[in-house]
């Protein structure tokens, strides 16, 4: 059993209107620190098999396929085996 | 003229739908379950509104994998001709059938109201019946019409004529505070280079009377009518 988390952000260049209020909220709070916000999605996935190269290519292909829209995000990941 | 209205779970336009093509234009029309995986004997699908697989993931990415889909790109792929409205829309972005994606609206409020729209372009079949210019006065209902696409193939989608319609004022100019979510250059409808699949935000069905305020969508209908060389 492995275990493997997928990061998906929005690309570049795409507005992130969720991002912004976000953003907006922690400056009214207070914290002007904060130069930037964007919004992602994270997700746990368990999988079957312990091999860590052959799983990290299914799961590119389930990002790509369904977990990911790639004309409006990016994603990253991580398989733990 | 057989017109099939594709019926996901979640979907909550498709008896407007069917209502319209029946009872007001006089059509042929039935439902399409979405676990089916054939579509012969139809001229026309209409993806309706809604919220087809309750948005997870993001708008359409779950629809886009049903059964149907299948059945539906190959229809399209054939020259079938395919109408997204709203939801519909989103799952044709998902599914490939036409460019770009949907974000949520900049304001990240749900929109419910009547928009004007502009028709860019009378050589769709969508279109047809229409004036270049012409104003129409129809609802949209949605959270994720934010429409986004790469400059590129927003380039080339102008070149080819597939920008159909823009969110403008009622005096048919585009200024910011007429569109509504933030869509890149106020896209509200787009087609396929073939010009077959169209799909737009606003709700066509939601216009075809004038006693429910606008009848500027029948336009859409009947152009594609026309264009078919169907009676009404």
């Amino acid at each position: 059993m492995a275990e493997a988390r997928v990061y998906i952000t929005l690309k570049e260049g795409i507005l992130d209107p969720q991002g912004k209020t976000v953003l907006r909220a922690l400056k009214s709070l207070g914290y002007d620190e904060v130069e930037d916000l964007r919004v992602g999605k994270y997700m746990e996935l368990k999988l079957k098999g312990d091999d860590k190269a052959a799983l990290e290519s299914r799961l590119g292909e389930m990002s790509e396929k369904l977990l990911a829209n790639p004309i409006i995000e990016d994603y990253r990941m991580e398989v733990e085996v | 003229m057989r017109f099939g209205v594709v019926v996901f779970p979640g979907a909550n336009c498709d008896h407007d739908c069917h209502y319209v093509l029946d009872t007001v234009l006089g059509q042929d029309v039935g439902y399409v379950w979405h676990g089916t995986t054939s579509v012969s004997g139809y001229d026309c699908l209409v993806l309706p509104g809604g919220f087809a697989y309750g948005d997870y993931l993001r708008t359409g990415a779950i629809a886009r994998f049903s059964p149907v889909m299948k059945a539906v790109e190959k229809f399209a792929d054939d020259g079938g001709y395919v109408l997204g409205i709203c939801n519909g829309f989103q799952i044709l972005c998902e599914a490939g059938l036409l460019p770009g994606a949907m974000m949520r609206n900049t304001g990240l409020k749900f929109i419910c109201k009547f928009v004007d729209i502009r028709v860019e372009t009378t050589s769709t079949p969508w279109t047809s019946a229409a004036a270049k210019g012409e104003v129409l006065s129809i609802p949209i209902a949605h959270n994720e019409g934010n429409y986004q696409v790469d400059t590129m193939t927003l380039e080339d989608m102008k070149r080819h004529g597939q920008v159909v319609f823009r969110y403008c004022s009622p005096d048919g100019a585009l200024r910011s505070e007429s569109n509504p979510n933030g869509a890149t250059e106020a896209i509200a409808g787009v087609c396929n280079r073939e010009g077959n699949v169209l799909g737009m935000m606003p709700h066509p069905e939601r216009a075809s009377e004038a006693e429910l305020g606008s009848s500027d969508g029948l336009v859409v209908w009947r152009s594609l009518l026309a264009h078919c060389g169907a009676t009404v």
